[in-house]
């Protein structure tokens, strides 16, 4: 590579930076606004979405084989920590998304509902899995036919099990929601309506 | 040390035994089965197990069963013993009715027979007399019947979406 | 979900400074619940502590409790392949492999020479993913999250020779009745050989990390300790029960599938503990590697599947063109084709021990009664008995020595 030329020397690795292609590098885009010398104005509700977006802290609720492409997407090859998602959460009252990986019994269902329940708001729910989304291959009487039977779900990611990339797919929705959603969701009729219909406060 | 053969078995058991207490008798692939009565289950392990040449000293499984058809035998439970040592399986299956299914427990003998027991209990309502914690296992615990029994069907009574006439049924 | 609650003892109003009074220790119940960072898969543990120290452990399973055995009844044979998948998730094919076993004995089929190799290829790949899983999990819960990615990369090349082979990742349904469903394609066998190549370094980096080092060795040697008689009456089989000494390994007491070609040893362990669980899967990844070496060497040449047209779905082109294929195809598609009568018990060398298929056909064209014998199901018993007297930071960590898979310890 040569000598490292100081003065040239963060000047050229910018140059280098432009010059890659978006397959190499993915920045986060920037939202809608103006800029100038040394300042950027943009909505703040863009801002905070931008910055809920990138920092999502997921619990990872993973019972069965989806847990275990789960564990694949965290791992090096498909890592979900690009995304901002590397703080697993395992604490409901810190976490921002549930996500329900694998199959849930009907013995399970409270658990999930109490776990549901002791997340802060803003929170969102991902099923991963066939089982999750809607009882998956077990039609039998010891399964919950789907999670959305109990709480709220926001992304369903179907397969059998998803590979890493569906679940990224599903991830980056979840992101397109913490953007683009307002602040003030929770105390919305419609959001209301939607957790007394399940019979949560 | 030649290979224990299942006539020996049979043997040993008759001898001990008597021949009436041993019923069913055939040969599934190789290994050994065979049928007794509920009450002498527990001296028949207990025997197998301390049989000096034998030694049927490991549990490999135990099953439950229900032939709704066989009036007065319905419910049954499979042994599967495995000798080690000896590289011998061999099967010892006994039926009790349906009204009055008491086996007696193996927890015993063998401390794997424990949830076995209790797997058989919630699935088809074997009494296992003598276990120290005979509860549901593996469903809920508030469920009231025993699900894997012929006459109760596998999907859930209480849904609403995924109804028969969709499937074909 | 891990809330604490002290359970004070009924003598609180007594004077504790009292000579030769009742002191009792008071008791604090702690739920290792079914959501649990630690816990590799839903079961739950009411731990009953004095103070750090484990005095007595509850278990509730059943959290994933899908009835298989039940779907099973309702399902042709051939469709509960897919279930098999979904017991030991780590290492489906082996589940496949071990079901497909149980029918071809049922059926009296013979399976040809390659399909054997193949099917112990697979096997074994299968065993190397489920290793890795656990030892690996095994080092995180100790703290060394490197190791766990490191060798993490290795099984996603186990997971490309899967997808070339069958399609799926994880949930495979790999192989037929008969043998497999397609021969190896040559990039399957390129994959395979990088594989053997690569996979040794990658398990020398991850031993070099994990194996001689101080704060591992202190945090599992002696931990969760089993003697061989316990573990014999407790129904262990597998990596856990060799660890205590015993070496009871059904590939090589009853080989099934051409093992007995094969040239391996069964790594036995001495004291039951936690560090020597993890040395016999890791010993055991080693003789995986070989097995794999010597099946790719030498596989036979020959057909894949065996010659069963009643079980074997005939290839597309003649289906189109031959009557005989047709009417083949569409019997066994919509499931016209009935079993013998008959009872089988067939076992294979699972990743966490001796999974059974006890199969009684009534001449029908589902089974009569199908029993899966979950080692993980049977060996988790003895969990409370194995960490009694041990810290919480133990019992995890004999809680993942062991292995226990939640699809399979609730089927």
């Amino acid at each position: 590579m040569g000598e490292i030329n100081s003065s040239t020397f963060f000047i050229d690795r910018f140059q280098k930076r432009k010059n890659m292609s978006d397959s190499t590098v993915n920045i986060i885009e920037a939202p809608a606004g103006v800029e100038g010398q040394g300042f950027f104005a943009t909505s703040l509700d863009s801002l905070v979405g931008m910055a809920r977006a990138n920092s999502l802290w997921p619990l990872p609720f993973a019972t069965s084989c989806c847990g275990i492409e789960f564990m694949s997407t965290m791992a090096s090859h498909y890592d979900l920590g690009r995304f901002g998602a590397e703080r697993l959460s395992f604490s409901a009252r810190q976490a921002d998304v549930l996500m329900v990986m694998g199959t849930i019994a009907k013995k399970m269902a409270p658990v999930v509902k109490q776990v549901y329940l002791q997340m802060a708001e803003p929170r969102w729910v991902i099923a991963v899995g066939a089982c999750a989304c809607s009882g998956g291959i077990f039609d039998t009487y010891s399964v919950l036919q789907g999670i959305d039977r109990i709480i709220p779900v926001d992304v369903y990611v179907p397969g059998c099990p998803p590979r890493p990339e569906q679940i990224l797919d599903g991830f980056m929705e979840i992101q397109e929601l913490a953007r683009k959603e307002s602040t003030r969701r929770r105390n919305e009729p419609e959001y209301k309506a939607l957790l007394a219909s399940y019979g949560i406060e | 040390m030649e290979k224990v053969s299942n006539q020996q078995i049979i043997e040993a058991l008759q001898t001990q035994f008597g021949e009436n207490s041993i019923y069913g008798l055939g040969e599934s692939h190789g290994t050994l089965q065979l049928t007794t009565s509920v009450d002498s289950i527990v001296p028949m392990l207990h025997f197998l197990y301390q049989h000096p040449i034998l030694k049927f000293q490991f549990l490999t499984d135990l099953a439950g069963i229900h032939f709704p058809d066989a009036k007065g035998q319905e419910l049954g439970v499979i042994y599967h013993l495995h000798s080690l040592e000896n590289n011998v399986r061999l099967w010892i299956k006994a039926y009790a009715p349906i009204e009055n299914p008491n086996f007696p427990t193996i927890t015993g003998l063998y401390a794997t027979a424990n949830w076995m027991e209790r797997e058989a209990f919630d699935f088809y309502g074997i009494i296992f007399e003598g276990h120290p914690n005979l509860t549901r296992i593996l469903n809920v615990d508030d469920m009231d019947y025993h699900p894997m029994r012929k006459e109760y069907p596998l999907e859930d009574a209480t849904r609403h979406d995924k109804i028969d006439e969709l499937f074909g049924r | 979900m891990s809330e604490v609650a002290l359970v004070t003892n009924p003598n609180v109003g007594l004077d504790k400074s009292q000579k030769g009074g009742p002191y009792v220790n008071d008791l604090s119940t702690l739920n290792l619940g079914p959501t649990h960072p630690a816990t590799h898969g839903i079961f739950q543990n009411i731990l009953t502590m004095d103070g750090e120290t484990i005095v007595d452990a509850e278990q509730t399973v059943g959290y994933i409790h899908r009835a298989f055995e039940k779907i099973a009844e309702r399902r042709p044979f051939y469709q509960i392949t897919t279930l098999t998948d979904r017991m030991n998730y780590c290492s489906s094919p082996i589940n496949n492999m071990g079901w497909h076993m149980t029918v071809e004995k049922l059926l009296g089929i013979e399976v040809p020479k390659r399909a054997q190799y193949m099917r112990v290829i697979m096997m074994e790949l299968a065993r190397l993913a489920d290793h890795i899983v656990c030892n690996s999990v095994l080092a995180v819960d100790t703290g060394a999250l490197t190791g766990f990615l490191y060798v993490y990369q290795w099984r996603e090349h186990i997971y490309e020779i899967y997808e070339e082979l069958c399609g799926a990742r994880l949930t495979t349904n790999m192989g037929r009745f008969g043998g497999m469903e397609r021969d190896f394609t040559p990039v399957a066998i390129e994959k395979i050989k990088v594989l053997l190549a690569g996979l040794p370094k990658g398990l020398k980096e991850f031993e070099g990390l994990v194996m001689r080092n101080r704060i591992f060795m202190d945090r599992t040697q002696n931990v969760g300790a089993i003697s061989a008689e316990r573990a014999l009456n407790y129904g262990f089989t597998g990596p856990n029960l060799r660890a205590a000494g015993v070496d009871y390994d059904v590939r090589a007491l009853n080989p099934y599938s051409s093992y007995e070609d094969f040239e391996f040893d069964v790594p036995v362990g001495t004291k039951g503990d936690t560090y020597d669980r993890f040395m016999v899967r890791e010993e055991e990844m080693w003789q995986s590697l070989r097995i794999i070496q010597q099946a790719l060497d030498n596989l036979p040449e020959g057909a894949y599947h065996a010659d069963a047209p009643h079980y074997y779905l005939p290839d597309k082109q003649d289906v189109y063109k031959n009557m005989e294929a047709l009417i083949y195809h569409f019997k066994i598609v919509m499931g016209e084709i009935d079993a013998p009568v008959g009872e089988v018990y067939h076992s294979v060398e699972g990743g966490n021990g001796e999974l059974g298929f006890y199969l009684v056909s009534d001449g029908g064209r589902t089974p009569y009664r199908l029993k899966f014998r979950r080692p993980g199901f049977i060996y988790y018993q003895a969990f409370p008995e194995m960490i009694k007297g041990s810290n919480l930071s133990d019992a995890i960590v004999t809680m993942s020595s062991m292995n226990v898979i939640a699809g399979e310890l609730d089927t």
